[in-house]
């Protein structure tokens, strides 16, 4: 393989095998990326004039702009709202379906259907679920005595309630990553533990837990993304509402890109979101796949 | 010493009571919102909160649904939308996968990295200026509009070269030996012995975009192109007052086809969602 | 085999992606293309196409292709997201206060530009005033009404009989509408509430009812300037904060738009304001004895119209305008209109619908249907200005503020104004 005409050859071959790929993430990926950065510099065309350069113009309203800070509030809330307790129930459920359970096939369906809905469906069944007055879960409150609240229409609960519904979502993807890992374990060191006393809580908490470390991590990093890019579902519950007690940044740029017809400002949210994603990213590289070698 | 239960079931072992009915119990609030839009869906409206066990059946929400939305071209579209991409994606990272396993290309490793970056850029983020772009492209309302943005899936050449990267050598050489060019060693070797990854990357990739709205919302306008998921969308708004049993079934109708598919293939599915998620 | 695989795979893949591609072949009739929006209940759909049918059969030299895109916002998505793309429809329904978002992306033309003679002068001229109003600007005409309504209150008469109240007798104001509710819910054994308006989906188009009532309009006529803080616009917001914070009358937070009218048909609510575009569903549904009414007043009847109006669209040849003109005036024509209105509730958009007998046997048998009507001459403009999407987006949010209690009626207003104040601060002429 020395001979360098050979050799040429091949990169010639490769970059055509590449090409492509090249293209289409060039036009849909790379050039959208930096048109959103050069965008976010204008203003769009007043009355039929072309749009017009503003510098950071933009970011200044942007940095002003109450509701903007809200909904980044909001997101960073539904982070921190769905990521742990789907992580710590997708934990739990591989738990369960891991050891001997009477109907444990039956079990792990049921954990995991919700993954196979689109999240459009899965908003339509929660629709009537959370429905005031009329809806299931106030149904079944009234019967115990209780008047429920407004889920979807009080600032207070709404976002908690949009929460709850993307945990049910999720939990079950996140559980087939831990439901492999803990069958990678070998089950000799449950053994071990088992002749030396250890209890199956500490045992958990000194075995278990840390050789999931990394599947932890990368079901972290996933999570992370889903929130920031799946929305789906807030065009169905909440459109955001009420006073954008439920509005996440891509819908806040669905907003003002198609609601609004402000495409350079929406352009300037989306820099906040790369700039969010940007820091997943390097998460990712940097702390999770030092190991990982890509040679 | 007391006697403890033997290794063989402490092992794999039955979870202690309490634990069991905590597993079952979780399953059953896990799967009773579909087992509750089934019910809605097979039931006359009033019967929608009040559960009666001998509340007639009816097919009658199918019906209003299926004639009040042209499901079966949504079905169609998303039916072709499906197997478009899918498709396309097979042969585009395939061939950039091939690339990046075995071709000496200058600055690979540097091309590598800007690929995976797609994997944090994808084009949800990008509505925007993609909208622009499919508009400039004339894609806007069609299948190809809606599909293009995921046809060079990151995650697809990832996959595919790492699968690429572990065949061995000497079954390219001998194939060479046989006089093959590139392609067809590519086509005879490699593929084939890929076949688990495309499975896993296939299902994975199919229940996506069976499910995606963001972006086909943004890029149609028109029965002729709306996927199932848009047409639902659409269907249901609130706004339009529909009749809660009639959404019902016209979410059931939208997510049978996957549903049952996953119910049929289980373990496939989860296998692959695991195959292809663990990197 | 396995070289088989790929390129079937391929050959799929060009298939699948391609086959997509719009295929507009051009034939000898006209092809007009239409996008229409349904905000309100029933199968309106099938309507729709039932009517396009019969026009085709009519007018065989006019092909329309009548393309249901969701509610009012996602219509004027849909249809400027095609313009952009280079394949604008010729007409459309869409929002009546769309009027000035169209304008301003140039997208529009008026009617005066394409009608020729005396007789589709007179036509254009032939409908409710009150309609007219949203879609004039600047004495040219761009909007044609079709699917129209106002903001009417339907009230359970077997809720107010059992609360003891006068069944056939509506509220006539504000207090008495508070009382009236209020009484009701202290005498509801199940859970019946009083009223509902609801607030979301058009919160600023219930909130324009209560505040014209209250003798206020909340904005100018060129569509420059708002008006949400005013004092008269506050006492209106404070009325309805108070339904539920003092009578407690009506729930507390929002409530939904798209649900209510199932809320009006199980009967959690005795009273209920709504468009009248509903009407046609609740007569359906309701297995108890409604009446129809306008909405109670304080210092003036009053309700905004809303509703869709026809547009025709610039990017058309002559003879396409042409043609989308016979599809909208068949299509607003008396008989029409009148059959429109029985199927859904929407308003007779013309008096002369009014007199057609098939909404003349319909009114006398059913007189709800002409509360619409009647109420016209207190109506006033759907709120329509530039920016159209951020200011109403502004005044939702203080309405919902409010609702919810997160604010003051004073100060959820404040920040609509100056929210509103900022999006239009580049068109104060």
């Amino acid at each position: 393989m020395a001979n360098p005409t050979s050799d040429r050859r091949m990169q010639i071959y490769g970059a055509l095998l590449l090409l492509p790929a090249a293209v289409l993430l060039g036009t849909f990926a790379y050039l959208p990326t930096v048109a959103t950065l050069i965008n976010s510099l204008f203003l769009p065309g007043f009355r039929g004039a072309p749009p017009a350069f503003v510098g950071l113009e933009n970011y200044r309203v942007l940095i002003e702009d109450a509701t903007f800070w809200q909904v980044a509030r909001n997101n960073l809330f539904y982070a921190l709202g769905t990521i742990p307790a789907s992580i710590a129930l997708a934990l739990g459920m591989a738990l369960f379906v891991n050891g001997r359970l009477p109907g444990r096939g039956l079990v792990r369906m049921a954990y995991f259907t919700p993954t196979i809905l689109p999240m459009i469906a899965a908003a339509n069944i929660w629709m009537f679920f959370y429905a005031p007055q009329i809806g299931l879960f106030n149904h079944l409150l009234e019967g115990l005595g209780i008047s429920g609240p407004n889920w979807l229409g009080d600032p207070g609960v709404a976002l908690g309630s949009v929460i709850v519904m993307t945990i049910w979502k999720e939990a079950g993807f996140f559980m087939i990553f831990y439901l492999a890992a803990l069958q990678s374990i070998p089950p000799e060191l449950e053994e071990a533990a088992n002749l030396e006393g250890t209890g199956r809580w500490s045992y958990f908490w000194r075995v278990t837990f840390p050789l999931l470390m990394p599947t932890t991590l990368f079901v972290l990093i996933n999570a992370l993304i889903n929130a920031v890019r799946v929305v789906d579902h807030l065009f169905i519950l909440t459109k955001g509402g009420p006073n954008n007690a439920t509005n996440l940044l891509l819908y806040y740029v669905y907003e003002n890109a198609f609601s609004f017809f402000d495409r350079t400002y929406a352009a300037t949210i989306t820099v906040v979101i790369l700039l969010v994603l940007a820091v997943v990213a390097t998460i990712k590289f940097r702390v999770l796949d030092r190991r990982t070698h890509y040679q | 010493m007391i006697a403890t239960a033997s290794p063989a079931t402490r092992f794999g072992a039955y979870l202690p009571r309490l634990e069991t009915t905590a597993a079952w119990l979780l399953a059953i609030v896990w799967i009773f919102p579909l087992l509750y839009a089934v019910w809605a869906a097979f039931h006359p409206a009033e019967f929608m909160v009040r559960f009666d066990l001998l509340a007639p059946l009816t097919l009658d929400n199918f019906a209003d649904a299926w004639e009040q939305a042209p499901f079966a071209r949504y079905y169609l579209n998303t039916f072709l939308l499906v197997t478009g991409i899918v498709a396309a994606q097979f042969v585009v990272c395939t061939l950039a996968g091939f690339a990046f396993a075995r071709f000496p290309i200058p600055g690979k490793d540097f091309l590598f990295m800007l690929v995976l970056i797609q994997l944090f850029v994808f084009p949800e983020v990008l509505i925007v200026e993609n909208y622009r772009i499919a508009s400039s492209l004339g894609l806007v309302d069609t299948i190809a509009g809606i599909g293009l943005p995921y046809v060079a899936s990151a995650f697809g050449i990832f996959l595919l070269r790492q699968t690429f990267k572990t065949i061995p050598r000497e079954l390219e050489d001998a194939a060479r030996v046989e006089g093959c060019g590139w392609m067809a060693v590519l086509l005879k070797v490699y593929v084939p012995l890929a076949k688990p990854t495309y499975l896993a990357y296939g299902l994975v990739s199919i229940s996506h975009h069976w499910n995606n709205f963001l972006w086909p919302l943004v890029v149609t306008n028109s029965v002729e192109s709306r996927p199932l998921t848009v047409g639902l969308g659409i269907f249901s708004a609130p706004e339009t007052g529909v009749n809660w049993a009639t959404i019902s079934a016209a979410t059931l109708l939208s997510i049978a086809p996957l549903l049952v598919a996953f119910l049929l293939f289980q373990r496939q599915f989860v296998q692959s969602f695991l195959r292809a998620g663990i990197r | 085999m396995s070289a088989f695989l790929p390129r079937t795979l391929s050959g799929l893949a060009a298939a699948g992606l391609l086959v997509a591609g719009q295929a507009t072949a051009q034939q000898e009739p006209v092809e007009l293309t239409m996008y229409y929006p349904v905000a309100v209940g029933g199968a309106l759909t099938d309507v729709i196409d039932g009517l396009v049918a019969d026009f085709e059969a009519e007018h065989p030299d006019i092909a329309v292709d009548a393309i249901y895109a969701g509610n009012y916002d996602d219509t004027r998505v849909r249809a400027m997201s095609a313009v952009e793309a280079g394949d604008s429809p010729q007409l459309s329904v869409m929002f009546s206060i769309d009027l000035y978002e169209l304008l301003e992306q140039d997208v529009i033309v008026a009617f005066d530009e394409v009608v020729e003679s005396e007789e589709e002068r007179e036509w254009v001229d032939s409908f409710y005033p009150a309609l007219m109003e949203n879609g004039m600007l600047d004495g040219q005409t761009y909007g044609i009404p079709f699917q129209r309504s106002t903001i009417v209150f339907y009230w359970n008469k077997e809720a107010f009989a059992a609360a003891g109240l006068d069944p056939d007798t509506p509220p006539e104001t504000w207090e008495e509408m508070a009382e009236m509710a209020a009484t009701i819910r202290e005498a509801g054994e199940d859970d019946q509430w009083g009223v509902m308006v609801p607030s979301t989906g058009y919160p600023y188009w219930m909130f324009q009812a209560f505040a014209f009532q209250n003798g206020h309009r909340l904005m100018s006529e060129d569509g420059t300037e708002v008006y949400f803080n005013d004092p008269a616009a506050v006492e209106a917001l404070e009325y309805w904060v108070s339904l539920a914070s003092e009578h407690e009358a009506m729930p507390d937070g929002t409530l939904e738009w798209g649900t209510l009218r199932q809320n009006f048909i199980e009967e959690s609510t005795a009273m209920m304001w709504h468009s009248t575009g509903n009407l046609t569903a609740v007569k359906n549904e309701a297995d108890f004895d409604f009446g129809v009414a306008m909405l109670p007043m304080n210092t003036q009847r009053g309700s905004p119209t809303g509703g869709g109006n026809f547009y025709l669209f610039k990017d058309s040849s002559e003879e396409e305008r042409r043609a989308a003109m016979t599809f909208i005036r068949w299509m607003t024509a008396p008989e029409r209109a009148a059959a429109w209105s029985i199927e859904t509730g929407y308003m007779g958009v013309s008096p002369a619908a009014y007199e057609t007998e098939a909404l003349r046997e319909y009114v006398e048998e059913f007189p709800p249907a002409a509360v619409a009507r009647d109420q016209l001459e207190h109506a006033t403009a759907e709120l329509a200005t530039y920016q159209g999407g951020r200011v109403r987006r502004a005044l939702d949010n203080a309405v919902q503020a409010a609702l919810t209690g997160q604010m003051t009626p004073q100060e959820a207003l404040d920040q609509a104004q100056a929210e509103a104040d900022a999006a239009l601060r580049r068109y104060a002429r």
